[in-house]
């Protein structure tokens, strides 16, 4: 942070920013806005429900669950049950790019299907006709898997998805119908979608296919969706050291890989909120341990290739990644030194996913930018504070409606890939297994951390701070560029990418660079408000050139 | 190829929609609530409604799209969203102090049965709404028609929750707009001036959804429709409506509170439907037409009359809205153009009849279909069995476009990838040669991209 650049007493900010509210919200939204220390990490309010009229960033469960984890498997048929606009607006939004191998495979993510509910199905129930569109999609496509998705007024007349599904997956005998239950109103944001999506895709997917995947080191990608093509770029990496991807959850994916997945011997969690489950879920049922990795940034890149290498414990392995990892960070050190003096000393915040705002900060460290303040969309207590907290986290009714499924390993496939002794040797490494230290230990002193920030208080944390740049959504693009400061999306990546791994950084490093100094910013004045409109004077030439 | 499954063998569907041409109504409630001047558009359902069309509608005009949620959580949708409301629009007027708070439902509420007119009511009865302060509403249920049918009803509530019949008449006239671009709306306004008649137009997004970069953002922009403006709506002469299906509504329901007559007429697109909507005006307001309009209609007959040969016999895919469709498909006719397959999502005896009427009378081959199952899946299955020169619809389109190497034009809702529709006008004789300007550029892009070396043309 530049020397000059005064920071903002975090104490009155906290004050500033409820002091509008009646006083319920205020003491509600107090607890979600916490001074940062990295040493003592304060609790933060985190998972309940938003303060309804506050102008919230969050979405719906149903967003979670088909928008965001089942949405990029490209040869499922995800069919939504419901009025038309649930799949309308998750209709190609979210950027999940794929990659199909020949012209021949299925790719079915370009198509939005739809059970369209009229008022009469409304009244008289909606089965009937979700079983007819189920039959005229396997008829038209013959799809190796169709998922169904229920929407808020579903769940309320009592349409049984699960057995609507069941019924035509055993009618079909090659097809494999699945439902999820992933009302808009179940839990408190898309989090709870991810939970149900969680359940829905190891019960139903993950296990069917046993068949040895070949490869000397395997693991999965969990948490990481292709949103620009993130994905091919770890692909790249993966491939050029000489770690065999077995199955991504869920960019780039297809249901094949997926059902396959538990023959991988590591899982490497990328967005800790909204696939944890699923590690934990393998973990018991298999014996395939998780780690949280971050591909975010080319540093941090390198950090996990460094901690995959000492899983697999193989000399080879780790002489490979240092080769590749030598030979892709000239690149990158050639880019970042040339724009650093221009980025150096600024202030980012991020407001933004359940792991993207813990992530990127990694990104704008490197190019010299401090993160002033940051808060997630819709994670948990675990995502600020780590997951030592999980036991603390109390229970509440919202939560409870989400299914906690009873896992035990599997009496067949069980199948521990490190004893005890060699995870304990692990950890002494520093290798922490299927934890996760969260965002606030990373983060500065006084910084501020807002879970679930609302408009109200966006607009208040730029008018104190005047941020540099901010990262959120698209809700809040043009929003915060009309304040005159740039807005980087960090859900579409503003049609750009990808971002991760060594490719990715330079990619954002460019981006920002190219953001925060862009000429646009200083133009937004007329030269006649700056110079007294009105005022008379004489008429003086003057030239582009001058 | 894209849509890889897409054959061309057209099935008959019952329960399945692929690719729809519609979506739902509370998107059209938020659309229209922004038209009015300080009005904090409210959706009384799920988080996930609120952000889904504020998403939509911010990518469709790169600009702030403001709204509220009732956040609804399992609990409101066993026992009710009372609660959840009442406490949205406390928290709203103390931390956002619009004007009017919009509040619309959705398929959740609708379903669950909560009744906006007791609420809002209550809210008013409790002393939730400020002095001065208002709270509207729609009833917009997802599962009946589409986002034109919630763009309507939240108009129709607009119209009847504000304006007033004082018994004395004002020398205005109403301009309902069906839902058109805010380019639109300016252009509606410019011409009424230009006429001289004095109009109050709602809604009116013109100066909200194009704000200007100023380092401000300001919550509630310059623009819309003013609460004084609505409420002297009942004192009208009479009224025109813009859209059968998206304006009329509105017009009746006044009609019916505050005994204002009104006339029902094309959205102005193209050349015969601005020529009634300029005779409509001049004549109820008893104007003479000013010869710089004439010049304007001149223009645009000029520019057919010498372009013409581009455009004759070209065929043309269309999707969209039925209040745009119809008006655009009779320009392409008076184009000499040969409209070839039209769908539209959006339900409705009227339109079905309106369409057939015209397509009857000059291009009886025509295939055309609305309502259910009438979605791009179907309109891309006729085009590989009657391959067409050039596809109209919204951004959905181009994935149709690249893979059967058609021209394509962006028009509709939503255009999510390029500017201009939120600037530039559809409607009116301007927006009449922007819309040939944009036909022609794309016939004669494609007509120099294919020619033959010795067939290249330097003068067209």
């Amino acid at each position: 942070m530049e020397a000059n650049r005064i920071i903002p007493d975090p104490v009155q900010v906290r004050e500033e920013l409820i002091q509008k509210y009646p006083a319920k919200v205020a003491k509600k939204r107090s607890k979600s806005i916490v001074i940062n220390d990295p040493e003592t990490i304060p609790e933060v309010q985190a998972n309940v429900r938003t303060v309804p009229g506050i102008i919230t960033q969050r979405g719906c469960s149903y967003a979670g669950c088909k928008g965001v984890v089942l949405g990029p498997t490209r040869d499922i048929v995800n069919i939504v049950h419901g009025p038309i606009g649930c799949s309308f607006y998750a209709w190609l939004t979210r950027r999940n790019q794929t990659k199909p191998e020949t012209l021949m495979d299925a790719n079915y993510i370009p198509y939005c299907f739809s059970t369209d509910m009229q008022e009469e199905n409304i009244v008289f129930g909606g089965e009937k006709k979700l079983k007819i569109a189920i039959q005229e999609a396997y008829d038209l496509f013959h799809p190796k898997s169709i998922a169904i998705f229920s929407t808020c007024p579903v769940g309320l007349i009592g349409d049984d998805v699960h057995a609507a599904s069941r019924e035509m997956k055993e009618k079909f005998g090659d097809c494999n119908v699945f439902g999820f239950s992933c009302e808009g109103y179940r839990g408190v944001s898309q989090s709870a979608g991810h939970h149900i999506a969680n359940n829905g895709v190891f019960k139903h997917m993950v296990g069917r296919d046993n068949t040895p995947s070949e490869g000397k080191f395997k693991l999965n990608l969990l948490g990481e969706y292709n949103i620009g093509g993130d994905a091919f770029e770890i692909e790249r990496i993966f491939e050029k050291v000489g770690i065999t991807l077995v199955a991504s959850f869920s960019g780039n994916s297809t249901v094949a890989a997926i059902e396959n997945s538990h023959t991988a011997d590591l899982n490497v969690i990328l967005c800790h909120r909204s696939i944890n489950y699923m590690g934990d879920m393998m973990e018991t049922k298999y014996g395939i341990p998780w780690m949280k990795v971050n591909f975010v940034g080319a540093e941090s890149t390198a950090k996990s290739l460094r901690k995959i290498g000492e899983y697999f414990g193989d000399e080879e392995l780790k002489a490979r990644i240092e080769a590749v990892i030598a030979e892709e960070t000239p690149k990158v050190k050639a880019i970042i030194e040339e724009i650093l003096p221009r980025t150096k000393g600024k202030t980012a915040m991020l407001f933004v996913g359940g792991s993207r705002a813990h992530h990127y900060q990694d990104l704008f460290s490197e190019l010299g930018m401090t993160t002033v303040a940051a808060g997630y969309e819709f994670a948990h207590r675990d995502d600020y504070e780590g997951r030592d907290v999980l036991p603390k986290i109390k229970v509440d009714a919202d939560s409870k409606n989400i299914e906690e499924l009873k896992i035990v390993a599997d009496p067949e496939l069980y199948n521990p890939r490190k004893t005890e002794a060699e995870l304990e040797a692990l950890k002494e490494k520093g290798l922490e297994i299927n934890g996760y230290e969260g965002m606030m230990k990373q983060m500065t002193k006084k910084s501020l951390v807002v879970d679930d920030l609302s408009h109200y208080e966006s607009e208040k944390l730029i008018e104190i701070y005047k941020p540099d740049i901010f990262c959120a959504g698209i809700k809040e693009k043009y929003v915060v560029q009309k304040m005159g400061i740039p807005l980087k999306q960090l859900h579409s990546y503003d049609y750009g990418g990808p971002y991760t791994g060594f490719e990715g950084a330079v990619n954002f490093y460019k981006d920002i660079d190219r953001m925060v100094n862009n000429p646009v910013w200083k133009l937004i004045k007329a030269p006649w408000e700056t110079a007294g409109n009105g005022k008379g004077g004489e008429l003086a030439a003057s030239y582009v050139t001058q | 190829m894209l849509l890889r499954h897409t054959s061309k063998e057209v099935k008959e569907r019952e329960g399945l929609t692929i690719n729809p041409a519609k979506t739902c109504q509370p998107i059209g409630a938020m659309y229209a609530a922004l038209g009015i001047h300080g009005c904090l558009p409210h959706s009384h359902g799920s988080q996930g409604c609120c952000s889904y069309h504020r998403s939509t509608l911010t990518r469709h005009y790169k600009e702030p799209v403001m709204a509220a949620t009732s956040s609804f959580t399992e609990g409101a949708s066993v026992f009710g969203g009372q609660a959840n409301l009442l406490a949205a629009i406390e928290t709203i007027f103390s931390v956002y102090d619009p004007d009017i708070i919009a509040v619309h439902s959705t398929c959740l509420s609708e379903t669950i049965g909560d009744d906006l007119q007791q609420i809002t009511r209550k809210a008013k009865d409790d002393g939730k709404v400020p002095e001065g302060k208002h709270v509207i509403f729609a009833s917009t249920p997802s599962f009946i028609g589409s986002h034109i049918t919630g763009y309507a009803n939240m108009v129709t509530g607009i119209a009847t929750q504000f304006a007033v019949s004082t018994g004395v008449k004002k020398n205005q006239f109403n301009i309902i707009a069906g839902w058109m671009e805010p380019s639109d709306m300016r252009e509606i306004k410019r011409l009424s001036k230009e006429l001289g008649v004095k109009i109050v137009l709602f809604p009116d997004t013109s100066d909200v959804l194009d704000a200007p970069q100023t380092g401000k953002h300001e919550f509630y922009p310059k623009g819309g429709t003013t609460v004084a403006e609505l409420q002297s709506a009942g004192d009208s002469i009479s009224s025109l409506a813009l859209g059968a299906i998206s304006a009329e509504p509105a017009a009746i329901a006044l009609e019916k509170s505050c005994k204002v007559a009104f006339e029902t007429l094309d959205m102005p697109i193209g050349l015969s439907a601005t020529d009634r909507f300029i005779m409509a005006l001049s004549q109820v307001a008893g104007v003479k037409v000013p010869d710089e309009i004439t010049a304007e209609r001149g223009r645009l007959v000029d520019v057919m009359a010498d372009m013409e040969q581009y455009l004759y016999g070209k065929r043309v895919a269309l999707f969209g809205d039925p209040d745009q469709l119809l008006p655009l498909t009779e320009f392409l006719l008076d184009l000499n153009m040969k409209p070839a397959h039209i769908v539209s999502g959006t339900p409705g005896q009227r339109f079905e009849k309106q369409m057939r009427q015209l397509l009857d009378a000059r291009s009886p081959e025509t295939n055309f279909r609305n309502g259910l199952q009438a979605d791009m899946f179907l309109l891309h299955q006729w085009m590989k069995n009657e391959p067409v020169d050039l596809l109209i619809g919204n951004t959905y389109g181009k994935y149709i476009a690249r893979d059967e190497d058609v021209p394509f034009i962006r028009f509709g809702f939503p255009i999510l990838d390029r500017i201009g529709h939120s600037y530039f006008p559809n409607v009116g004789y301007s927006g009449g040669l922007r819309l040939v300007e944009k036909l022609l550029n794309a016939v004669m892009d494609r007509q120099d991209r294919d020619a033959l070396e010795e067939k290249f043309e330097l003068v067209m």
